[in-house]
């Protein structure tokens, strides 16, 4: 535990310390992967620790995003305003469609997140006088924060730095706590956890108002950032990727989204800058993570620490894809 | 009325094309258990084959219709022996992820190959004019549509229901151990159905693309408006795949013609409705537990 707090605060002085070393591109870039890894952080805690994947993530990081850019636009530009208003409608709509969602289970709940993420797809692709249809918002007001101007990437940098670190801490405790043993007993039976008197639809649900909200805080987020958003935001591929930066980073781990997005992210821009074919390469790259490391970065680090710890044998339950326990179910 | 006949017409006719698009997807599903993601994906490469085909090679609609859906065939071959046959044990979400992974390839590889641009198949010239009946005009087109999807329709249910490996289809679909303890060799009953799935995906790929048009990321709009097909018939069943292909192609075309700006909403609505009312769908069994 000790050893966590401690690689946390390198970590963190490490990310206040970058922009006195690194260029303003590398920041932005930095900046991106923190804001995809807070996505991929919310949608952990229903792949990862509740077992139940869902297809349909980007609806909340586009309501997010959308609701912060009209709020910003229309309302105010106050960076802590804006962001909680689109936490609570992020929130608010996880609410109501995780009502329906937390019913069914394996596919079927992978299909209905879907269904309604493509409802709000087709809703912002439609009404055109809201959201701009599929011109998407742009010339988005630069946030303040207070009295400072946060169109200065370095102080947007560390409010993005602050909110990610929040967001890291309150959901490892979320997930350390016995309510996050519980979403883990559900994952990996949930049989037996209704069987012991818990509820398990009401755990299922609050870990989906969870996840909704947090989405809609890096979707808030990143329309902050790239001072627009598109329809292709809430696009069902965007969901696709997500679910892939969780995967490769290692689902039901804490570091393992961070790493995922961080991985895609910079992928994406070393690969584009040789080749327009990134999209191929995502794909192959994550069809071996697939087959061959199922546990995904994460996974692969432990094995290879217990490797040469030589603690032999690795037992089977580390190298077990994580996915299909809830396959099973 | 008479408009309402006319956009019947078109209904069906959209409906029948969701037909062609989606049983392959319906008949790996109910038989594989695996949701092919990359299905979309077959279908724009046989749209795309077709339209070499038609443009470069030989001005022949129907020759394309012929060979285009045999290449997409011989390329799903391929990926169930190297791809899907390997990791069966992984389980059917890891088939899901490695579909998707697919997808994302066979995305880039098309768009190298044949660009970025905005593409139409050429019709035979009968096809693109129009019939009068009934003081109405229809587009020849989208009669030959319903009559192929009620032919394809016809055939599958013959397949299934009167042939052996109809029989062992079905016997798939309920039990596959016991099958397979019956000695029927299930490793070759899933490539041969993964093949004929990429064969009827090939040919909604072909049919479709004189009307949806050929362009990038056609294959995910396709395969989101497939898996509601999908979804609302009944997961494997192709009796449902019919019934719901042409509930979603009326609901579709009288959405857009009532509602314009709500028609693509309605769709995913009446998926949702179906999902949390009847979770297996219209005409779903109970076959898949997971």
């Amino acid at each position: 535990m000790n050893r966590q707090v401690f690689i946390g605060i390198v970590a963190v002085i490490l990310l206040i310390a970058v922009p006195f070393f690194f260029s303003l591109f590398y920041l932005n870039l930095l900046a991106e992967i923190l804001v995809l890894a807070i996505f991929a952080l919310s949608l952990n805690v229903l792949v990862g620790y509740t077992g139940l994947v869902s297809l349909g993530h980007a609806a909340f990081f586009g309501i997010g995003a959308y609701a912060s850019a009209l709020l910003a636009k229309e309302w105010s530009p106050q960076f802590l305003l804006i962001l909680l208003a689109s936490v609570l409608i992020a929130a608010a709509a996880s609410a109501v469609i995780g009502l329906f969602c937390v019913k069914v289970n394996g596919f079927y709940f992978l299909m209905l997140t879907l269904a309604f993420s493509q409802m709000i797809y087709s809703f912002v692709h439609q009404s055109t006088t809201i959201t701009g249809g599929s011109n998407g918002l742009s010339g988005l007001p630069s946030p303040m924060l207070g009295t400072i101007d946060l169109s200065n990437p370095v102080f947007l940098y560390y409010s993005i730095v602050l909110v990610f670190v929040v967001v890291y801490i309150v959901l490892g405790l979320i997930v350390k706590s016995p309510f996050g043993h519980v979403l883990i007993g559900i994952r990996e039976n949930e049989m037996r956890m209704k069987a012991m008197g818990y509820n398990t639809a009401l755990y299922k649900y609050i870990a989906f108002i969870i996840a909704g909200a947090i989405g809609g805080i890096s979707g808030a987020l990143y329309s902050n950032l790239n001072g627009f958003v598109s329809p292709n935001d809430v696009y069902w591929t965007m969901s696709g990727s997500v679910l892939i930066m969780v995967l490769i980073g290692g689902a039901g781990t804490m570091i393992g989204p961070v790493l995922g997005a961080a991985f895609i992210v910079i992928l994406e821009t070393i690969v584009s800058s040789y080749t327009t074919v990134w999209t191929m390469i995502i794909g192959i790259i994550f069809i071996l993570f697939v087959v061959f490391m199922p546990r995904g970065l994460v996974g692969f680090a432990r094995l290879f620490q217990k490797l040469a710890a030589h603690r032999l044998p690795i037992s089977q339950k580390g190298t077990k894809p994580l996915v299909n326990n809830e396959a099973n179910q | 009325m008479d408009i309402i006949a006319a956009q019947l017409v078109n209904g069906v006719s959209y409906g029948m094309l969701l037909f062609v698009i989606t049983c392959g997807l319906s008949l790996v599903f109910g038989i594989l258990g695996v949701l092919n993601l990359a299905h979309g994906s077959l279908y724009m490469i046989g749209a795309y084959v077709a339209y070499t085909l038609t443009t470069q090679l030989f001005e022949n609609f129907w020759l394309a219709l012929l060979i285009a859906p045999l290449i997409v065939a011989v390329l799903s071959l391929i990926i169930e022996l190297i791809l899907l046959r390997p990791t069966y044990h992984l389980g059917h979400l890891s088939q899901v992820l490695l579909t998707f992974g697919l997808a994302y390839v066979i995305h880039d590889v098309t768009s190298i190959i044949w660009g970025s641009d905005v593409l139409s198949i050429p019709l035979p010239s009968f096809l693109s004019e129009t019939l009068h009946f009934f003081h109405q005009e229809f587009p020849a087109y989208r009669l030959f549509v319903i009559v192929a999807g009620v032919v394809l329709a016809s055939c599958l249910w013959f397949v299934q229901e009167k042939t052996r490996w109809g029989a062992m289809i079905r016997a798939g679909l309920s039990d596959k151990e016991m099958i397979s303890a019956l000695g029927v060799n299930i490793k070759l009953v899933f490539t041969v159905v993964f093949l004929v799935g990429g064969y009827l995906a090939g040919i909604g790929g072909v049919i479709a693309s004189p009307i949806l048009g050929l362009y990038p990321s056609m294959e995910f709009q396709t395969l989101i408006l497939a898996l509601v097909v999908l979804v609302v018939g009944g997961l494997g069943s192709i009796a449902g795949t019919f019934v719901a292909s042409l509930v979603v192609g009326i609901v579709e075309t009288f959405g857009r013609f009532l509602v314009p700006e709500l028609s693509l909403f309605l769709v995913f609505a009446l998926m949702a409705v179906i999902l949390i009312s009847k979770p297996n769908g219209l005409l779903g069994k109970q076959v898949i537990k997971h």
